[in-house]
């Protein structure tokens, strides 16, 4: 098949950036959206020219390095994947395809379509984390988690990081990741003793990051590669609530 | 920082007190719709409605302030938000492709704008009598029925404001769902329900306004 690529191009965190075009030769619609990029980056090393710089790891759509805006949407057309998992078979032979870094002032772009994320771990080490001594291996069923419970925190801890919500956010906001570390640890035994610092530390962070607010757009919960829920992101206001108001730890 | 420091610096804070003033106005709107409905119930009705208002100058004015107040604070909080969300996104995409968002969740910053500048002309045209001088000139000053008569038999004015409750029902339509959201109120149990009372009551409040307008445009009232 047949693609016009434009690629968002920047050789540091300084550089203006601009798109260029390639059309790349030997495209089967098989491909992984990256490994059609590999091909790309093989024509443009035969060419003596520099590849394009892209994140990616264990291309399983289980570590969140892959972190491509594909005409427009993060991740790419392809609901509940990650770039790594998409394929060239999304597209139409002959069609256009945008290829851009995630855009937030708290990831700037490092080099084309790679970008800083270290602010999701400064948000992690604000409070994404238990720091009580749990012991030794508990026996079965000393600490009773309603399987409810235990199921939101599941589905919160799927969360990979990526940065798909921030990117797809019109106010690049991180609110999805916060709610989902947040959550995760709030249903749970073992989060209860730093919840209410927990939430205000991490917001305040995320805040110090430069990423935005909520509007309830849900664009983060629909291009979310984990399908993350923006329940969560209720569940993580009811928190701030409780926390600013009503909580002794707070 | 204390908890109403964090309400008052914080985004979650803010997005917290955007939706409680913004469910107040949603209230006054509900009750001033209900006025504003006995205009069907003929000329005495909603000028005596208009009369007994003022008759009770402490509460009338103890709800405008309550009212202005709401209205800073959601002003305050929207634009502030608004910054910092301007602020997070310094270079915007070359393409953006919406998967869920709406349009009414896209432009809450627009639609709440133009309906600011409604308000401000609604107030200048009907509480201030700045903008109809000349034709209110004769009026008593609770002949409420009469002013909306003159007023809305102009097409430039029934449009304006038939066109700005459009956009109010807009801003009401995501709002309202927001308001849920942002407190923390959302369950599968119910979410269904809450959402499309939110848009329904957005309806009816759009569909209550711009019925005034229109019937007395096309002589349904006269």
């Amino acid at each position: 098949m047949r693609v016009t690529l434009k690629v968002w191009r920047q050789k540091s965190k300084d550089d203006t950036g601009r798109f260029e075009t390639y059309t790349p030769q030997n495209i089967s619609s098989s491909m992984s959206f990256l490994e059609m990029l590999d091909v790309v980056n093989e024509e443009l090393i035969t060419q003596g020219k520099d590849p394009i710089a892209f994140d990616h790891d264990c291309r399983e759509g289980i570590c969140g390095a892959c972190s491509l805006v594909i005409n427009g949407t993060a991740h790419g057309p392809q609901r509940g994947t990650t770039v790594c998992q998409l394929h060239m078979r999304s597209f139409r032979d002959g069609e256009e395809i945008y290829i851009e870094p995630w855009r937030a002032k708290g990831f700037p772009v490092i080099r084309d379509l790679v970008t800083d994320r270290s602010a999701f771990d400064r948000i992690m080490q604000a409070g994404g984390f238990v720091s009580v001594n749990a012991g030794g291996a508990q026996d079965a069923n000393c600490l009773p988690v309603p399987k409810q419970c235990a199921d939101k925190a599941m589905d919160a801890a799927a969360c990979i990081g990526c940065g798909a919500c921030v990117a797809a956010c019109k106010n690049a906001s991180a609110m999805l990741f916060v709610s989902a570390k947040v959550s995760q640890l709030s249903l749970l035994p073992q989060g209860q003793p730093e919840r209410a610092r927990r939430v205000l530390n991490m917001l305040r962070q995320m805040e110090n990051e430069s990423f935005g607010g909520c509007t309830n757009t849900l664009e983060c919960e629909a291009v979310c590669p984990k399908e993350i829920s923006v329940e969560h992101i209720a569940r993580l206001n009811r928190e701030f609530a409780s926390a600013a108001l009503v909580s002794e730890e707070g | 920082m204390n908890g109403l420091g964090r309400i008052f610096t914080m985004t979650v804070g803010l997005k917290f007190l955007m939706a409680v003033s913004g469910f107040i106005l949603v209230g006054f709107l509900v009750g001033h719709l209900s006025g504003n409905m006995l205009l069907y119930a003929g000329p005495d009705a909603i000028n005596q409605y208009a009369e007994v208002l003022k008759k009770f100058p402490v509460v009338l004015w103890t709800t405008r302030i309550f009212l202005i107040i709401a209205v800073f604070v959601h002003i305050y909080s929207g634009v502030k938000l608004s910054v910092l969300n301007k602020r997070a996104r310094p270079h915007a995409y070359a393409v953006t492709k919406r998967v869920k968002a709406t349009l009414p969740s896209q432009t809450m910053l627009l639609s709440g704008a133009v309906v600011l500048s409604f308000t401000l002309y609604h107030l200048a045209h009907f509480t201030f009598r700045w903008t109809h001088k000349e034709e209110f000139a004769g009026l008593g000053d609770f002949d409420v029925h009469a002013m909306m008569v003159l007023s809305f038999q102009s097409s430039v004015v029934s449009s304006f404001y038939v066109l700005s409750i459009v956009l109010l029902m807009m801003h009401l339509n995501h709002g309202l769902v927001s308001f849920f959201q942002t407190l923390g109120v959302n369950h599968s149990k119910y979410n269904g329900v809450v959402k499309s009372l939110s848009i329904l009551l957005s309806i009816i409040l759009a569909l209550g306004f711009i019925s005034l307008p229109i019937s007395i445009y096309f002589g349904f009232v006269s």
